[in-house]
């Protein structure tokens, strides 16, 4: 009778506790301004010692769905194939942690750009929007004012640059510029920026636009670690600072509470080696009242309808019914318009000076039987 | 030299078509001039014929905004007061009358369906008043009438809020902006029947038929707004996401308002879309819960059951939860044929389609009666304020789109700009101009196609994939490219001039010698 009493009393107590905390709820749907996520998770590098920049985007992957953002929404760019790579000892399983114990590669992946598909180019195009009008939904990033996108960029890195495919490189500039083209179309509500690689602090020193927040693995000058290899697969499995960044993000759930200045204490020197570091100066709320998940997941936000039609009778008319998008617009193939451009500068010049030397050496004689 | 730099110059440097940079600078200064025409009509025995004959025509009543400083829109409004009949023309009508046509007391207006507002006249105005009073009651009263009716200041900001980052101002206008959808030409909406459980219930929903008959007129009035696209599909087996706790004292399931928000993800995962077009989605879910778990009813935060049985997310849709447990006894056979009643359910999401798509206002203020939407779903008036705002929204997207064109193109001069973007630039900035100019004479419909135009054009001319600055060179480069190849072929020639030099100085001293 007592033990009933008692359990009785806790749940009351509970009960008044989280009828507390929803009065507060009002309050939180207008503080953090989105009504929708967004994620573009970037690994940059190919190769098979660079496994490990495919299980750190793949990890971030795998929270980011798992706390809620559907694929839709989600931009995922991996440069190389690691699931399948002839030298994977575990064919189709990509490792984030020793003795295998997670594998992030999972059966429920859906890869948007693959390959040879990660550009710089396309990356800015997928960006700023500019993208053929034969592009699919799913390689769009279709975000709107009221979108939280986070960006994640991974791989080989240097002093104001970032390297792509091991051939081509983006600038701090451009990402900059891609940033404030962003915000001019308003394709963004909040942008969370995180970068783990070497000397990443340089990658976020250009922003300029508003409502922005970075993150980076080290400061310029040091170099980003990699965590520790495993015999088994014979390569690094992840970078540090996103394995702790994982560790991290396991704890969170949909409806937690965590900020953001939890996320700037994840690995410190000690165990990062480098000094990560991290910019909100172009970020308008306060970081310690931005949620984790309003980044890393998906919290919709919910009214209930209050309100109904009667249509208790059908209206007796007839009407069209409404036109369906026409073929001509669902299948648009426009030929390429090749322009013919006279031929530059510098090889018209190299010509002439070619030409100048053979008349000069053997005489002007020779002009006739050109001409 | 001569021939070759120039020769040179011309075929490096990159094609750029020419762009009405005046224009455009011109329209950053945005000036809206926004005039809605209303009728004043007074019914017999409300206004004394003296009075009549001191009521002035027309009278025109300004009123300056200022919106962050940098945009000014003046509300116009044309008062034409005659003495006549009602009309059907486009614009609103004010009807005074006396008290006794008015059945609940303490109302004052009776806003109808199409576009005229009922007033009940005041007591004062009976006695012969002066002129000044009687306008002085006159004009607060339509001025009410046009804000509840066509616009408002508060709208206007809020369709401005692509343009103009505005601080929050009162929560219900933040809460209408971020619910309803951005303006854009073409939607698409999805109805989608979810079934957890085939093996108890075999649901059968006349889906084409509903909507035709229910969404169908709605969307046909709206056309002019936008185009919209409609699929349905069935999923089977798709659960919600949340456990729903049982009620005893209900003896029924129960969700409550805070675990809603974690109902819609993992359903969302299993939604299509359609894949040949960008145009945002609204999707309907009509979850039918299984045998089990039936009946299912959703609370709200004071624990009580919501009527409608609905939730929906801003931007996204919503969903319906439709008990069926009571069309069947306990010794049924399973599965059971169950036929859905479609009206009662697309009332429900057809006012979900009203909230999400701007048309449904925020309450108005009290003394005010609205009547219910006619047949289509939608009044008259409430059309022309959503075309209002979708006008002055259409025409501060579009403007910011092309200014920031401009500014992009300047700053970065490497970038190839062809004729088919100057010629999206120049449509959309004419397109602009005429929108601008439909406002200020109060020709919605116009206002609207233009400013439809002008935002195709605008999008068109951003988002063309040719415009990518991946040609950035910074300084340092061009002369790493050059250096390399004009040096050797310089070095020649420097020491041929370096001799000619030397060989004219001599003889001019052979000659100074020849002189002497």
């Amino acid at each position: 009778m007592l033990a009933i009493f008692a359990v009785q009393l806790t749940l009351a107590v509970l009960v008044t506790s989280v009828f507390a905390c929803i009065q507060y709820r009002p309050l939180l749907f207008f503080s953090s301004g989105h009504t929708n996520n967004w994620a573009v998770l970037v690994c940059t590098s190919r190769f098979w010692f660079n496994y490990r920049h495919v299980a750190n985007t793949l990890s971030v992957y795998r929270s980011v769905k798992r706390l809620g953002i559907p694929d839709s929404h989600i931009v995922l760019m991996l440069a190389d194939d690691m699931a399948c790579n002839h030298r994977n000892p575990k064919p189709a399983t990509v490792f984030s942690h020793k003795n295998m114990e997670l594998n992030v590669y999972g059966d429920d992946v859906e890869v948007d750009y693959r390959g040879y598909e990660v550009t710089v180019e396309n990356f800015l195009r997928v960006l700023t929007g500019r993208l053929p009008p034969s592009t699919p939904r799913s390689k769009r990033l279709l975000s709107d004012d009221r979108s939280n996108i986070l960006i994640y960029l991974t791989g080989h890195g240097g002093n104001g640059f970032l390297k792509f495919q091991d051939s081509e490189e983006i600038s701090n500039v451009e990402l900059a510029d891609a940033f404030e083209q962003m915000w001019q179309k308003r394709r963004y509500n909040e942008l969370l920026f995180i970068i783990d690689t070497c000397q990443g602090a340089s990658m976020y020193e250009r922003f300029y636009s508003p409502n922005l927040m970075a993150l980076a693995s080290s400061q310029v000058g040091e170099d980003s670690l990699s965590h520790q290899p495993d015999l088994a697969i014979g390569v690094h499995l992840m970078d540090r600072y996103t394995f702790y960044l994982l560790e991290f993000l396991e704890d969170i759930h949909p409806s937690s509470k965590a900020n953001m200045n939890d996320l700037f204490k994840v690995c410190p020197k000690s165990q990062c080696v480098s000094t990560p570091g991290h910019r909100t100066d172009l970020f308008l709320r306060d970081p310690g009242s931005a949620l984790i998940t309003d980044f890393f997941g998906s919290v919709r936000k919910v009214e209930i309808t209050m309100e109904t039609i009667n249509l208790t009778e059908p209206i007796q008319q007839t009407y069209s019914y409404v036109d369906q998008l026409p073929v001509s617009e669902i299948i648009h193939q426009k030929p390429k318009q090749k322009d013919w451009h006279p031929p530059d500068g510098f090889i018209l010049g190299l010509w002439t000076l070619i030409l100048l030397v053979f008349f000069k050496t053997y005489g002007m004689k020779h002009l006739k039987h050109i001409f | 030299i001569i021939v070759g730099v120039p020769l040179w110059w011309r075929t490096t440097e990159t094609y750029r078509a020419w762009l009405p940079v005046s224009q455009i600078n011109e329209l950053s200064n945005l000036q809206l001039q926004l005039s809605a025409e209303v009728e004043v009509v007074f019914a017999r025995g409300t206004v004394t014929p003296e009075q009549q004959k001191k009521v002035p025509l027309t009278q025109i009543q300004d009123e300056e905004h200022t919106v962050d400083g940098d945009l000014f829109i003046n509300a116009v409004c044309l008062v034409v007061t005659k003495i006549r009949r009602l009309q059907g023309n486009i614009c609103l009508k004010c009807v005074f009358s006396r008290g006794h046509s008015f059945e609940v007391q303490d109302m004052d207006v009776y806003v109808g369906q199409r576009r005229t507002a009922l007033l009940r006249i005041g007591a004062q105005m009976r006695v012969g008043k002066t002129l000044d009073q009687l306008l002085a009651h006159l004009e607060p009263r339509i001025k009410q009438v046009l804000q509840v009716m066509s616009f408002s200041h508060t709208d206007i900001s809020a369709a401005l809020s692509d343009r103009v980052r505005l601080s929050p101002g009162n929560k219900e206008s933040i809460a209408d902006s971020m619910r309803t959808f951005k303006s854009s030409p073409g939607y698409e909406i999805t109805f989608s029947l979810l079934n957890p459980d085939p093996k108890s219930h075999r649901l059968h929903w006349d889906i084409e038929g509903a909507v035709q008959t229910y969404i169908q007129p709605l969307l046909t009035k709206l056309a002019s707004v936008a185009n919209f696209s409609i699929d349905s599909q069935t999923l089977y087996y798709a659960m919600l996401g949340v456990n729903p706790r049982f009620d005893s004292s209900l003896s029924a399931y129960t969700l409550h308002s805070d675990s809603l928000a974690h109902v819609i993800n993992p359903v969302e995962a299993r939604l299509g879309s359609n894949a040949a077009s960008s145009n945002p989605v609204l999707n309907f879910l009509l979850y039918v819960p299984d045998a089990h778990h039936s009946p299912l009813y959703i609370h709200d935060r004071k624990k009580q059951e919501v009527p409608s049985n609905a939730f929906h997310s801003p931007r996204w849709g919503g969903i319906m939860v439709y008990n069926v447990n009571g069309f069947y006894g306990p010794e049924a056979v399973f599965p059971v044929d169950v036929n859905i009643n479609m009206a009662k359910v697309m009332g429900v999401f057809l006012a979900q389609l009203r909230l999400l798509l701007g048309v449904q206002s925020s309450t108005a203020p009290s003394g005010f009666l609205v009547a219910p939407c006619g047949s289509n779903g939608l009044a008259d008036w409430e059309l022309d304020r959503l075309m209002w705002s979708r006008s002055v929204e259409n025409v501060a997207t579009a403007t910011t789109t092309i200014t920031s064109l401009a500014q992009l193109l300047e700053q970065i001069g490497n970038i190839v700009i062809n004729d088919n973007i100057a010629e999206q630039v120049s449509s959309a900035v004419t397109s602009l101009q005429l929108a601008v100019a439909e406002l200020e004479t109060g020709n919605l419909r116009f206002a609207l196609q233009y400013s439809k135009e002008a935002i195709l054009a605008s999008e068109r001319a951003f988002f063309d994939p040719s415009l990518l600055h991946l040609l950035y060179f910074p300084d340092d480069q061009k002369f790493a490219i050059y250096i390399p190849l004009f040096l050797p072929m310089c070095v020649p020639i420097l020491l041929s001039l370096l001799k000619i030099v030397s060989d004219a100085r001599q003889k001019r001293r052979e000659k100074q010698a020849k002189k002497d």
